[in-house]
């Protein structure tokens, strides 16, 4: 099937098979690899992006279904290529990656809460992180990460 | 990992989504739990119509004192609401338990009725709200209570041809506490058990999870607090339902919990 999807914010078109997922999509169509795929049914959280705006997990999506919609990923995240985002520059601060498969996963669970809430407090930034599974860091440094980058942005 | 080839259809109208249903079609809304079974093919639908196209199905409104969720609805639509946690705050209480916020961005409302999980937690709070559940087909429309709606594990009364359109929630009664415990081994987890209560004046409702192939309410339990019995007894009644003596133990507590919250 032919489709048209936003992507980063230029529109991408390909023919994929109806079964292909939004993850291999993004990955194997449009080569950017920056998108993990990890447990491929929903639980890991490494291959979230964003669609329209919301944290989605591109393996429980068929790229068909992301005909029209707006998809940014963890390289749309910092505005050059020579600048971090703020909540990545955080992550690298406060150690929240060690081998950083799950890392995209987390910026792109993230940024909406650092961006729209910046006052949220430690549980709920529990919470919003709860869906994303690191087995490197114990979490502290990405919870210390979140914050840090919410009170840049305050 | 990867789902086995399917035949793809994205209706833009209702009437179009009943002319694709059938045998051999699998309903996709969310996905959030069909395609994880269809990475794993353990689901090989040879169709798949994929409902996300009909807006006419994605709304929430107030009409004659019921609240009205288009089947559509996202989880975190509902659970955003404030006409919903205003006049049905169970509902927000009890969607805040599924899973984690990028399921409940996608995540739908009537999906997660039509796909029948017994430790769901919508379907167990619109147990509790003596929800109904409107379903269409090209021979017409019937509406179900969640007793008929809820058929066994996984199985709902939802026919091969018919659509989950709406699900219609009456208002509570008058000064009514509401409140939805339950137990995961970590926080997002599947549920192991649970209960949604709403007590008011003359008014018990309890309903479980997990304690039964469906959402079940407890009628006994409910009796016994109306009869005047104190939670720790309706509890008691109420966790007996639930098989072996662990979830038996688990339930009543969870109950007792969810009782005492709502000021039993």
């Amino acid at each position: 099937m032919r489709i048209g999807v936003d992507v980063n914010g230029r529109r991408r078109e390909a023919d994929v098979e109806p079964r292909t997922l939004l993850s291999d999509f993004l990955r194997h169509d449009l080569g950017l690899t920056g998108t993990h795929v990890g447990c491929e049914h929903g639980v890991c959280g490494a291959c979230t992006v964003q669609v329209d705006g919301e944290p989605v997990r591109s393996c429980l999506m068929f790229a068909v279904q992301a005909e029209g919609r707006a998809v940014r990923t963890v390289e749309a995240l910092a505005e050059d290529d020579e600048e971090l985002h703020p909540l990545q520059r955080a992550f690298h601060d406060q150690h929240a990656l060690q081998c950083g498969f799950c890392t995209p996963g987390f910026l792109m669970s993230l940024e909406p809460l650092v961006r729209d809430r910046p006052d949220a407090s430690e549980e709920e930034v529990r919470e919003a992180l709860a869906g994303n599974l690191c087995r490197c860091t114990g979490y502290e440094g990405i919870v210390r990460a979140v914050r840090q980058a919410a009170r840049e942005t305050r | 990992m990867k789902p086995a080839p399917f035949r793809y259809e994205a209706p833009r109208s209702v009437d179009a989504a009943l002319t694709l249903l059938g045998e051999d079609a699998k309903v996709l809304a969310g996905g959030q739990s069909l395609v994880p079974i269809m990475n794993f093919r353990l689901a090989r639908p040879a169709t798949l119509v994929d409902v996300n196209r009909l807006d006419e199905l994605a709304y929430l409104r107030k009409r004659d004192g019921a609240l009205h969720i288009g089947a559509l609805t996202r989880h975190a639509t509902l659970e955003r609401s404030d006409m919903v946690a205003r006049g049905w705050p169970l509902l927000r209480q009890a969607v805040r338990q599924v899973a984690h916020p990028p399921i409940r961005a996608r995540g739908t409302v009537g999906g997660s009725c039509a796909h029948g999980d017994p430790t769901a937690e919508l379907p167990v709070a619109l147990a509790a709200l003596d929800a109904r559940f409107h379903l269409r087909s090209r021979a017409g429309e019937r509406s179900l209570g969640a007793a008929e709606f809820f058929v066994s594990h996984l199985t709902t009364a939802l026919r091969d041809d018919e659509l989950l359109i709406e699900i219609e929630v009456p208002p509570l009664p008058a000064a009514a506490r509401t409140a939805f415990v339950e137990h995961a081994r970590t926080h997002g987890d599947w549920a192991i058990a649970g209960a949604a209560v709403v007590l008011a004046p003359g008014h018990a409702a309890i309903a479980l999870l997990g304690a039964a192939p469906t959402p079940v309410r407890a009628a006994e339990a409910e009796a016994a607090l109306l009869a005047g019995g104190g939670a720790a007894e309706a509890a008691r009644v109420a966790g007996a339902r639930a098989d072996g003596d662990w979830r038996a133990a688990l339930t009543t507590a969870l109950v007792r919990r969810a009782l005492e919250e709502a000021g039993a």
